[in-house]
């Protein structure tokens, strides 16, 4: 049934596109991200998809264009990168509040300046309360899993809403590795066709799309956006049960690595989760009770499942690769801890900012994390760097 | 072989060291194992010099960070071993092949006292001979193999047969020259220390 292959976690994303075959693929070339639309490209000339691919002259064009081919009825997809993203800002959040399953691949790359085309999370970081539904992925494998479950959760009637999934760039956009395809046949069964509920070249049932909203109701559309988010949650969980039917693989709102009796914890997001299972192992082996949380849905934000998961906890880390220049501590720090905040659990918790601008991950960095942990006393700076150079 | 070995590739830009890392992750691939092949990428120019990784793996590869104390190290082109650090963190039971004409009294004192294996191989002659241009990287490749001890050399003549005729698709007047660069470097690398 499956396929055993090798393949970079961008090579993965276009395959995966390729067996959705959407109506759409609207894409501006920018690094890590340019091969997806690359390869997508050559499935198109060479007629192994329908889809209808628009070469714009920019990300901004780029998400204006998925825009109206959603808004007309059509699947539409798109891949991008750091300022790519940043181009397309204001077309991010007018997909969302128009309620359309746009699918995007980000593929996470520090945002200039000064220019860096290395993998961070800011691109990430800036749009992560546009209304979008955001995946994280930490291999090649699961960047072409959660792209094979997000239409299925982008457009089911209770979500309706645009969905990124990201991934590291170059660390796995540009990395060969083993990975376990499905069957054409299999993926367009669990895909589906896309039958949406209104929209614009529906004769029988015309609608406008994007009028102006005043006081009168945009203030209950944000609520329905703030409902469709929250519903999202339990359909993520519906697709990855049906998916790990069809797979093996299991998909949950995090992955917890040896979480059953852990009291030091690190909470990390996308390909770093790999080098910390390895430290977690080798720590175990020396009698340290070391684990992970893994944060695959980042948008919606399983808060509350996450305190509870760490209540037990005797120190955690959140490392956040973005800048911190708040000086309040990076965006998974900050949910994190307002999350525990909320749910009355009370754990030392401290941030690590690290990995910025493709600053390679460690495993002796991560080492560092645990023994910091194991030593927690000093909490009058919850804020850290990791792998920062020192003279 | 071991459950896991770390390769590090030092090259130029332009002289197929990337490539020649994710063809062995292909070659390893093909046997079964589990690899990763990525390179690092910095400032890409022509001539700088740029590294690469492989990691191959009996068990799945979890960790993602570049290879810090390698099992081998591939050197495509001799003069960064005055400027690259090329054996830093090279484990002793481990090897370096280096392409190169120089003697092994003459590299010695660029290898900074490393005691492990080290190999040579005139990877521009072969490359020259066969191909009638210098593309290092594939008589570069055969070495690894060969020291790494891999894959046997006829399963890894048949799957690089099958891997060019993918490659080289659209120019398949190369395929024979890359074939016999294969098999030169087969038989030409040795050791010297």
């Amino acid at each position: 049934m499956s396929i055993r292959e090798r393949l970079s976690g961008n090579e993965a994303t276009a395959i995966a596109m390729k067996q959705i075959n959407p109506d759409v693929v609207a894409a501006f070339p920018i690094t890590p991200s340019t091969e997806i639309p690359q390869y997508f490209s050559t499935y198109v000339d060479n007629g192994e998809v329908d889809t209808e691919f628009v070469a714009v002259e920019s990300e901004h064009s780029a998400m204006s264009a998925c825009i109206g081919a959603e808004a007309a009825g059509a699947r539409a997809m798109t891949a991008t990168s750091a300022n790519g993203l940043e181009y397309m800002w204001e077309m991010v959040q007018i997909a969302s509040s128009m309620r359309l399953p746009i699918v995007m691949a980000l593929v996470n790359r520090a945002i200039s300046g000064p220019l860096n085309i290395h993998s961070d999370h800011s691109d990430a970081m800036a749009v992560r309360d546009s209304g979008w539904v955001m995946l994280f992925s930490e291999t090649n494998q699961e960047a072409y899993d959660n792209m094979l479950m997000a239409h299925r959760i982008a457009e089911h009637k209770d979500v309706n809403l645009p969905l990124m999934v990201c991934q590291d760039g170059f660390i796995t956009s540009h990395s060969i590795e083993n990975i376990e395809l499905l069957e054409t046949e299999a993926v367009r069964k669990f895909v589906g066709t896309y039958k949406p509920e209104h929209y614009l070249l529906n004769r029988k049932n015309p609608v406008a799309m994007g009028p102006m909203d005043l006081q009168p109701y945009l203030f209950e559309h944000k609520r329905q956006q703030w409902e469709a988010m929250k519903n999202a949650k339990q359909v993520i969980l519906e697709v990855s049960k049906e998916f790990e039917a069809l797979t093996g693989r299991k998909y949950d709102l995090f992955e917890e690595y040896k979480m059953e009796d852990a009291e030091y914890v690190i909470v990390c997001m996308n390909s770093t989760a790999g080098t910390v299972k390895n430290v977690i192992d080798r720590l175990r082996e020396n009698g340290v009770k070391a684990g992970l949380i893994k944060i695959r849905v980042f948008r919606p934000f399983p808060g509350e499942e996450i305190a509870n998961a760490l209540s037990k906890a005797k120190a955690v880390a959140v490392l956040d690769k973005t800048p911190l220049l708040n000086l309040t501590g990076g965006p998974l720090f900050e949910d994190i801890t307002s999350a525990m905040f909320t749910q009355k659990i009370n754990v030392p918790t401290v941030n690590y900012c690290y990995g910025i601008g493709g600053r390679d991950v460690t495993e002796s960095q991560i080492e560092s994390v645990y023994e910091d942990l194991q030593n927690l006393k000093d909490m009058t700076n919850p804020y850290r760097f990791l792998g920062l150079k020192t003279k | 072989m071991k459950d896991l070995i770390e390769i590090r590739w030092h090259g130029r830009g332009g002289q197929g060291a990337k490539t020649a890392s994710l063809l062995l992750a292909d070659a390893a691939f093909n046997t079964g194992k589990y690899i990763q092949g990525f390179p690092e990428y910095g400032p890409e120019r022509m001539g700088a010099p740029m590294t690469a990784y492989n990691r191959i793996s009996t068990n799945p590869i979890r960790v993602h960070s570049n290879v810090y104390e390698p099992d081998y190290v591939v050197v495509v082109d001799d003069t960064l071993l005055a400027a690259v650090d090329v054996t830093a963190g090279l484990k002793e039971d481990g090897a370096i092949i280096i392409n190169t004409t120089k003697e092994i009294e003459e590299i010695k004192p660029l290898l900074k006292g490393y005691k492990g294996s080290v190999y040579t191989i005139d990877a521009r002659k072969i490359s020259i001979d066969t191909l009638g241009k210098y593309f290092p990287n594939t008589p570069m490749l055969a070495a690894i193999v060969k020291v790494t001890e891999i894959m046997k050399d006829e399963d890894f003549i048949k799957d690089m047969e099958g891997s060019f005729k993918h490659k080289f698709s659209k120019k398949p007047e190369v395929i024979e020259g890359n074939m016999k660069a294969i098999e030169m470097a087969l038989n030409e690398v040795k050791k010297v220390q």
